[in-house]
């Protein structure tokens, strides 16, 4: 089993650390009745604002709140530099290897990746080799899944280079936060994150075609019917841009155009929400009825930028992602500042061995799940879990990985029999386009059962407010 | 913007519009209901109405006979019935939703509550309808007093107004076509008509108050069909109807959309410069008939112009 994880709020023998004190010593002092008030009323608010996500797999047309959780997850000043710093420092390498990927492939012929793993990848776009896309940047929006282990470090727990979500949720959590607790806020420095949507904006203009003086930039949805959709309506608003469905664009002569009220528009860049597969029915899925049909050759030919590049999904991989300390120090030259998990690689004969003799302890995941689907948690698995597991690994070893069970970190929460420790972990979305930057924080994903280690929302995750504090 | 945009916000105000109608039709034989006269009579009027506004064929396939407290229902609250308020709100919500960034917060929080509130109140056991339509009523008003008060003076604003009033011209077309025969000349000279069914017809169109206000005299049917035709000043008249999607028409045009514009203001001249006697010796049925025909190809024209372009335009 797992050490006794880490408590983001207290020190093990129970006293309050430095960061939470004052906010600590306020909960002490506040009514049971006025915090349950406040919980139902951040319900009420977000039910009228329709901050709701489609869950699949349920009834048509069903919305669901993602549970919002009234007690912030506090970054002291000195620890957030550390992780902006390693944070900046991954993405950049991060960029670069897909640049070299698609390009000259340096880092498979100096044998720092087994080329077979890149190449082989279902994720890897051949359509993409030797297509320059601006400033060489590819992962214009990256949400790097960080966690804390027992020992206090943070860890790089998975990087999302394709379309990064829950932005919006960091954006509303504040706003309830202040709305709620206005005293807090007036009693702590704690670092804005607003004005997210006047980067993100900004960064994806830093990266139009070259030439476009003043670009148009529009947001790719898949419709009011994704999971993601409020935030996609949400982030289009914010920027002041047009929030499209592939229906809405066209391609001619090389150039994407909407449709507008007022005939074809020209558009420059492109933040798609929808994955590479269903962006061009010519070139991808034929069956896609969300992309445009043509896409592929605007973008190959320069005409138009799509954030996020087509073909991240090579560098996020789980199978990739055991390498990236590698390519910090190939590209970048530098040592890693921020580690990763250790993983084991079930297609390698050794690792292979040791993980089917420790499933019971072990996390196993499959290379390409994500949202907490496809995973196996050795100690939380009943017998049976886990021989499936150990018949679909021997069967398919390079579709998995495995990594130990971390004790993630804990942050008090309200739960049904009062305030309980439960585990969390942190997405800060690092921009990349003429610099990078990240707005301090990010999405703080809580587990909401008690013992749970998945804080997906689709698994009964919630989220909290994610306090950076200033000096 | 976007076509698909304003062909969003377009279906979003229509509906609301929709559902205001269905209310206003429910609440004045909800009224008449409460009054003692002839069960027959109430039973005609709705049958006629339903008859307008193509729903009568919905209606029996789910009821035998025209009992008042089964129309009620079916208009209001049938969650399977594409036509009901219930659903009428439900497609506004959905609409909105679609384009929610295109809408200020105020006017999304607007319909999205109007829509939570709706499901709520449809799952309780017994509902009152005359509270739900006056319900219906009030949400349809703070739904248009948001919409005037916080959006911009853009085309966004534009089409949400085409939307309304074409919708309201639609509705009030079908009433009267409802009550036609109450309308027919001669009517004046013969029968004293019911006042329960003018009632009935005026308080559909909130014009109730307005025709005393205006004419200060007996209710006489050439009176109630000029008020609701050929008035300008009067809200709900099929002269402001189009008075209205022609401005708002004229303020969105774009290459292909001339000869759409010059039909509009067409039916608007014609009601403009329209008299009461040659309208009524044509024969209102005549005359609503062709009216309703216009305004659906006027609809579709606005379809194609603006909201659903053919491809590669």
């Amino acid at each position: 089993m797992p050490n006794t994880p880490y408590n983001e709020m207290y020190f093990r023998e129970g006293a309050g650390r430095a960061h939470y004190l004052r906010y600590s010593q306020w909960l002490g002092e506040q009514p049971a009745d006025r915090l349950a008030q406040k919980r139902a009323e951040a319900d009420a608010l977000f039910h009228r604002v329709g901050i709701t996500f489609a869950v699949y797999g349920q009834e048509e047309g069903s919305e669901r709140l993602i549970p919002f959780d009234i007690v912030p997850r506090v970054l002291p000043h000195e620890e957030w530099i550390r992780l902006e710093t390693g944070l900046k420092q991954r993405v950049r390498a991060l960029n670069s290897f897909i640049h070299d990927i698609y390009h000259d492939q340096q880092i498979l012929k100096a044998g720092v990746i087994p080329a077979e793993q890149v190449l082989c990848n279902s994720q890897y776009r051949p359509e993409m080799q030797g297509v320059d896309v601006p400033g060489g940047i590819y992962a214009h929006i990256a949400g790097i899944d960080i966690v804390r282990d027992d020992a206090g470090e943070f860890k790089v727990l998975e990087d999302n280079l394709r379309v990064p979500s829950g932005v919006s949720y960091m954006l509303e959590n504040r706003k309830m936060m202040m709305r709620l607790f206005p005293e807090l806020f007036s009693s702590h420095r704690v670092a804005p994150v607003d004005h997210y949507p006047d980067v993100l904006l900004d960064n994806l203009r830093s990266v139009a075609p070259t030439g476009v003086a003043d670009p148009t930039v529009v947001l790719l949805t898949a419709g009011a019917h994704n999971s993601a959709y409020f935030e996609h309506a949400f982030l289009a608003q914010q920027m002041g841009i047009e929030l499209v469905e592939g229906q809405d664009l066209f391609v001619r002569d090389e150039a994407v155009f909407m449709r507008t009220t007022q005939g074809p528009q020209r558009v420059d860049v492109i933040y798609r929400r929808i994955d590479d597969d269903f962006m061009d029915p010519l070139v991808f899925r034929p069956d896609s009825m969300l992309g445009v049909p043509g896409l592929l050759t605007a973008y190959r030919a320069g005409h138009i930028t799509i954030a996020n590049a087509i073909g991240t999904g090579v560098a996020d991989d789980k199978s990739i992602y055991p390498y990236v300390p590698e390519m910090i120090r190939f590209y970048l030259g530098q040592s890693p500042i921020i580690g990763n998990v250790h993983t084991w690689m079930l297609r390698k004969p050794v690792d292979r061995e040791y993980v089917l003799a420790h499933l019971a302890e072990l996390v196993v995941k499959e290379v390409h799940g994500a949202g907490g689907y496809g995973m196996l948690i050795g100690p939380a698995a009943s017998k049976e879990e886990i021989e499936k597991f150990r018949q679909q690994i021997i069967a398919t070893p390079e579709r998995y990985i495995a990594q130990p069970t971390l004790a993630l970190s804990t942050c008090p929460t309200f739960a049904e029999a009062g305030l309980a420790p439960r585990h969390i972990d942190l997405r800060p979305f690092v921009l990349s386009g003429r610099d990078v930057t990240i707005v301090p924080g990010g999405l703080t994903r809580v587990a909401l059962r008690e013992g749970s280690l998945v804080v997906n929302s689709s698994q009964g995750g919630g989220t909290k407010d994610t306090w950076v504090l200033e000096t | 913007m976007l076509s698909r945009t304003a062909d969003h916000l377009y279906w979003m105000s229509r509906y609301i519009e929709r559902a205001e109608s269905l209310a206003r039709m429910v609440d004045a034989h909800y009224r008449m209901s409460l009054l003692p006269h002839s069960p027959e009579e109430l039973a005609g009027s709705l049958q006629a109405t339903m008859k307008a506004l193509h729903m009568e064929e919905a209606y029996t396939e789910r009821h035998k006979t025209i009992e008042p407290k089964d129309v009620f229902q079916f208009v209001s609250l049938d969650r399977d019935y594409s036509g009901s308020i219930f659903s009428c709100l439900r497609s506004a919500r959905e609409n909105a939703r679609a384009v929610r960034g295109s809408l200020t917060s105020e006017l999304w929080e607007t319909l999205n509550s109007t829509w939570l509130d709706a499901r709520a109140q449809s799952a309780r056991r017994s509902v009152d309808i005359g509270e739900f339509v006056e319900w219906v009523k009030e949400r349809s008003h703070l739904t248009r007093g948001v919409t005037i008060g916080t959006m911009m003076r853009d085309e966004a604003f534009h089409f949400t107004r085409i939307g309304t009033f074409l919708e309201r011209a639609d509705s009030t077309a079908r009433i009267l076509t409802a009550h036609q025969s109450d309308l027919m000349p001669g009517a004046d000279a013969g029968v004293v008509p019911d006042p329960y069914q003018w009632s009935v017809l005026l308080r559909a169109l909130s014009a109730f108050e307005v025709y005393r206000r205006v004419y200060r005299d007996v209710i006489t049917p050439s009176r109630v069909a000029e008020l609701l035709i050929l008035r300008d000043d009067m809200p709900r008249s099929l002269l402001r109807c189009c008075k209205e999607v022609y401005g708002n028409l004229k303020s969105v045009a774009n290459q292909q959309s001339a000869e759409t514009v010059r039909r509009a203001g067409e039916m608007h001249a014609i009601l403009h410069f329209a008299r009461m006697e040659e309208l009524l010796s044509v024969g209102l049925p005549r005359f609503l008939e062709q009216f309703l025909a216009k305004l659906n190809d006027l609809g579709s024209r606005i379809a194609s112009d603006f909201l659903v372009p053919p491809a590669e335009a």
